[in-house]
């Protein structure tokens, strides 16, 4: 992949996720967090999914154990995405260091997809560098005109998340078992809303990775396409 | 939310991220490294799903049906026309707002 090719894809990605941006500050900000809570999440926590978890089981009025569960539990598979960026990491340390801030999907996404270890790094900065402006930029703005705009949902802003779920939960639908572990958490998920606090539902329909991983590795054991 | 749970969020989005660049970079082999990376492998579809799930039909403890279905089903024809990503999030949040506009 040519080497403007991919930064202006990481650019493009980034104004997208930016817009994504803006519904968390007004979200965040009708949860009753500060503009410096904001700047803090989207700056040093930088994961989007873990941020909107978070916000939207405090704006439920669920606990903080449940809403810092929730997001941990989305935090987790970022620890994933350590080996398949590593070829476009910077040998050192602190480089190292500075980089895991940036392993994010979108990251990933663009980084895996080069041919070159020179073009997976090049990819993985910029994009990274990108999002992480548009993603901070988008919240800030999105927590000032929160007031303004009054209600997110007038303006369709509920539906954003849950639209931006639907085109990254793609990738993850590829195969059986993410199929299965698709309909398995939002089943579950069904299932917990009336009978369990806010935030509560995501640690329940976690557990349905756990049957579908043992039936897939049953299945490739006998031979059979999971 | 505290700054206590702010920072508490902070050190564990970072401390997963570092695991793995400096830890699961290193060590892909062995049985249990294996099993757990099968389980975290499957936790977005499945935690994805129920996100999309609660975020659209759950009304504090209850089932809501109502226009933010509407913006789920375009954003599904939108995802699944191939539709850049701007795409999906500005149609499901236009569908919505106007489904709102119409319900009255």
């Amino acid at each position: 992949m040519a080497l403007t090719s991919h930064r202006s894809e990481g650019f493009v990605l980034a104004v997208a996720v930016g817009i994504v941006g803006i519904t968390f500050g007004v979200l965040a900000d009708a949860a009753g967090l500060s503009l410096a809570k904001v700047v803090a999440m989207s700056a040093l926590v930088f994961t989007g999914a873990s941020q909107f978890a978070a916000v939207s089981v405090i704006d439920g009025g669920g606990s903080g154990a449940a809403a810092v569960g929730s997001a941990m539990l989305l935090a987790a598979r970022n620890a994933l995405y350590g080996p398949v960026v590593a070829r476009g990491m910077p040998r050192s340390t602190a480089g190292r260091l500075l980089g895991a801030h940036f392993v994010i999907d979108e990251t990933t996404a663009m980084s895996s997809v080069q041919d070159t270890s020179d073009d997976a790094g090049d990819a993985f900065w910029w994009t990274g560098l990108w999002l992480w402006s548009f993603w901070a930029v988008g919240s800030v703005g999105g927590s000032l005109i929160g007031s303004v705009l009054g209600e997110p949902e007038t303006w369709g802003l509920d539906a954003a998340f849950p639209a931006a779920f639907v085109a990254l939960i793609v990738p993850h639908l590829r195969s059986s078992p993410g199929r299965f572990a698709a309909l398995g958490g939002a089943g579950l998920a069904i299932v917990a809303i009336p009978l369990t606090p806010a935030g509560v539902p995501l640690l329940v329909a976690a557990t349905a990775v756990v049957p579908v991983s043992i039936l897939a590795t049953r299945a490739t054991a006998n031979g059979t396409k999971p | 939310m505290s700054w206590l749970m702010i920072s508490v969020l902070i050190a564990g989005a970072y401390g997963f991220k570092v695991l793995g660049v400096f830890g699961l970079a290193g060590h892909r082999t062995g049985r249990v490294a294996g099993r757990m990376a099968e389980l975290t492998a499957l936790i977005p579809a499945a935690l994805f799903a129920a996100l999309i799930v609660v975020q659209t039909l759950g009304s504090d403890q209850s089932i809501s049906i109502d226009a933010r279905l509407g913006g789920l089903l375009v954003s599904v024809v939108a995802v699944s026309r191939r539709a850049p990503f701007v795409v999906v999030v500005v149609a499901a949040m236009a569908a919505t707002a106007t489904l709102r506009v119409v319900a009255g």
